[in-house]
């Protein structure tokens, strides 16, 4: 009986010892999300590029809701030993393990989301210019709106948030000069019960179109109960409210993930700092909400274009800022040094960033 | 903001819908803490009747069984306490932790396929009276059925604690456990009934979370609102009367802490954010100076385990 028992014990050690070693063989990405999949925001958008890469034939891992910090190191080291070849870190707060894990892992890849750190020669970053989204925004949201204020619901002053903010205020401005943009700082990513009410009170104070730098689908919910117009950000929001939402900011991590993981796969894979925008398709616009008008559209959709094949700018001079300062010259575009630490609000925006 | 008595109407009227299922879970825990068990589970329970509430209604597409199953899934997952710590005598706090935490995994497993998918709209009442009727049309009318029964509901739970047998049992057992075992009164099966009783009003809670504030599925979307009530239990010295102003006060706080910011006023966003936990905390030292009236009003066998002697 014993001994029956150590032979099975045996041959499935070989087995397993053996089923490791092919698994070595062919490569395996894995995943670190700062949110559950189920946000439908922004962890949700990277399993769908996940999801990509798997429908690519290459088998992938994830781990979600990890928070940023000590858990992060640890779950990135455990992929990185469980034989991963390609490990994506996709929050901003994952830079630092992300660095300390490759410096012991020379062997494996890493691309982390939306850090500038490089510090090792496996480590790439990569990022999104959904600047170029709020631009498109600014454009619309300028034509639609009657009473002339914009309702914004932030999350945290960060760059990329003021960014947006700044961003969609300046498109806004150029098609109507009277235009408002006032801001409500929920000091959170995803609350949606919170976000519902910053979205009820800013259109109770005369917003008629509200934008979000959040991840649930409330406040698109409140803008179509309450008739007016709204965006969506990071999935597509449409069916939430689609009278209310106009398009949605959508998004698309899954070319870059497949072709990463391809690069690694083929031996080709170096290392890089991305930041793609509407050009590459990492940012794309949701369908065109026809209550805009033909017109409207056509010109939205022009502009698309221009953005992504860079001949209009996001940031083109000249721009001041809330004090009449000269952020930009007259004639000359942001760098994208400054716009990655953006940190005043240019001219038109109401109120204080938050300290 | 132009301070019209319509703006305030509508403004009163947001605080209210954002109050809803504070009072509602609050109301259903204050029961159950008056009979002496003290179930830190709320927030758990609160977040497996959003997402039951939600799947029954996408699934069967029928509100009223998507309400009533929300109340059953709470009533369930509560049952779990009630068993560990009536029937199995293990600690009060630990479970209640457990059941919190066991709660969120739980839904997000149920949720996974509910994720993007659009609520249905919930049918409100009286909805061509609130515009018509200056001020208090907002206030009155235009809600669901669910927003109504929260405002009765704490005077209900006064009227049953105070006037009904009933209700006098279950103060008995929370105050004083061994004498009402020896007048005769199961002590194990009155705890029981008001574990499930909260339960069902934490159910009842997130129900109205998923399917008539924020119509939709989204994990972990309780965010906290189930601590927060609570802590009104406390601060309302178990009192349901004191409950509704808690909670209006707690809701009235955040709500409009966003419109001046909205307004653009020079306050320190940070500071306005924490202004609700402030207000609570200045609210519980008003009340607790007199600690005797605190003493006399928290059951007395609040978290303790009962032991019936043989």
């Amino acid at each position: 009986m014993l001994k029956n028992f150590f032979r099975y014990f045996i041959s499935s050690l070989f087995f397993l010892v053996a089923y490791s070693f092919s698994a070595n063989a062919e490569l395996k990405v894995g995943f670190v999300y700062v949110g559950p999949t189920g946000d439908h925001g922004w962890t949700y958008q990277h399993h769908l590029g996940r999801n990509a890469v798997e429908a690519a034939g290459i088998k992938t891992t994830y781990v979600e809701s990890v928070p940023e910090g000590a858990d992060a190191e640890r779950v990135i080291r455990q992929l990185a030993q469980s034989g991963h070849g390609l490990i994506f870190t996709t929050s901003f707060g994952y830079m630092d393990p992300t660095n300390k894990v490759a410096k012991d892992f020379p062997n494996v890849k890493f691309e982390h989301a939306t850090g500038y750190k490089r510090e090792h020669s496996n480590v790439s970053t990569y990022g999104a210019r959904f600047y170029q989204g709020r631009t498109l925004l600014g454009h619309i949201a300028g034509n639609m709106t009657k009473t002339n204020t914009i309702g914004y619901i932030a999350s945290f002053p960060i760059p990329e948030v003021i960014r947006g903010i700044n961003s969609m205020t300046l498109a806004a401005q150029k098609v109507n000069p009277n235009i408002k943009t006032k801001i409500v700082w929920v000091f959170t990513w995803y609350d949606p019960g919170k976000e519902a009410e910053a979205a009820q009170a800013l259109i109770d104070q005369g917003a008629d179109i509200i934008m979000q730098h959040t991840d649930s689908t409330a406040a698109v919910q409140v803008a179509e109960k309450a008739g007016v117009w709204s965006f969506g950000q990071a999935s597509d929001m449409q069916k939430f409210a689609p009278k209310s939402v106009l398009t949605s900011i959508i998004d698309d991590w899954a070319p870059y993930y497949v072709e990463r993981s391809k690069a690694v796969q083929n031996g080709t894979w170096k290392q890089q700092d991305t930041w793609h925008g509407l050009k590459e398709g990492m940012v794309a616009m949701g369908d065109y909400n026809p209550a805009m008008g033909a017109d409207l559209v056509k010109e939205v959709e022009q502009l698309q274009k221009d953005l992504a094949s860079g001949k209009v700018h996001s940031f083109t001079g000249p721009i001041y800022d809330q004090k009449d300062n000269v952020l930009v010259t007259v004639g000359n575009v942001a760098d994208d040094g400054m716009l990655l630490g953006m940190g005043v609000y240019v001219k038109g925006v109401e109120g204080d960033i938050p300290q | 903001m132009s301070l019209d008595i319509n703006f305030i109407g509508v403004l009163i009227a947001s605080i209210m819908a954002s109050s809803v299922p504070l009072i509602l879970a609050a109301s259903g825990e204050l029961i159950t803490e008056r009979s002496g068990v003290l179930n830190l589970g709320v927030e758990g329970m609160m977040i497996i009747g959003a997402i039951s509430g939600f799947a029954l209604m996408i699934v069967t597409d029928n509100l009223f069984i998507a309400i009533i199953g929300s109340m059953l899934a709470g009533i369930i997952i509560s049952s779990i306490f009630g068993f560990l710590t009536q029937s199995l005598l293990t600690n009060h706090v630990a479970t209640g932790l457990a059941l919190t935490i066991f709660g969120i995994g739980m839904s997000a497993m149920l949720g996974k396929n509910f994720v993007g998918i659009p609520g249905k709209e919930f049918p409100v009442l009286f909805d061509d009276l609130s515009e018509t009727i200056p001020f208090f049309g907002p206030i009155l009318f235009g809600h669901s059925i669910v927003f109504y029964f929260a405002f009765i509901l704490p005077f209900l739970t006064n009227y049953f604690l105070k006037r009904t047998k009933l209700g006098l049992m279950v103060r008995a057992v929370g105050d004083s456990p061994d004498s009402a075992s020896n007048q005769g009164i199961n002590v194990i099966l009155v705890r029981y009934l008001c574990i499930l009783y909260g339960g069902a009003m934490c159910g009842l809670a997130g129900a109205y979370l998923s399917l008539i504030y924020t119509p939709q599925w989204i994990e972990n979307m309780t965010s906290g609102r189930g601590w927060i009530a609570l802590a009104l239990v406390v601060f309302s010295t178990w009192n349901p009367i004191k409950i509704l102003i808690g909670a209006m006060i707690f809701g009235g706080i955040t709500i409009i802490q966003l419109h001046m910011q909205a307004l653009g006023l020079r306050i320190p966003v940070q500071f306005l954010s924490a202004l609700p936990y402030i207000m609570t905390i200045i609210v519980l030292v008003v009340i607790s100076r007199d600690s005797r009236k605190i003493k006399l009003s928290t059951p007395s066998s609040l978290g303790k385990t009962f032991y019936k002697e043989k």
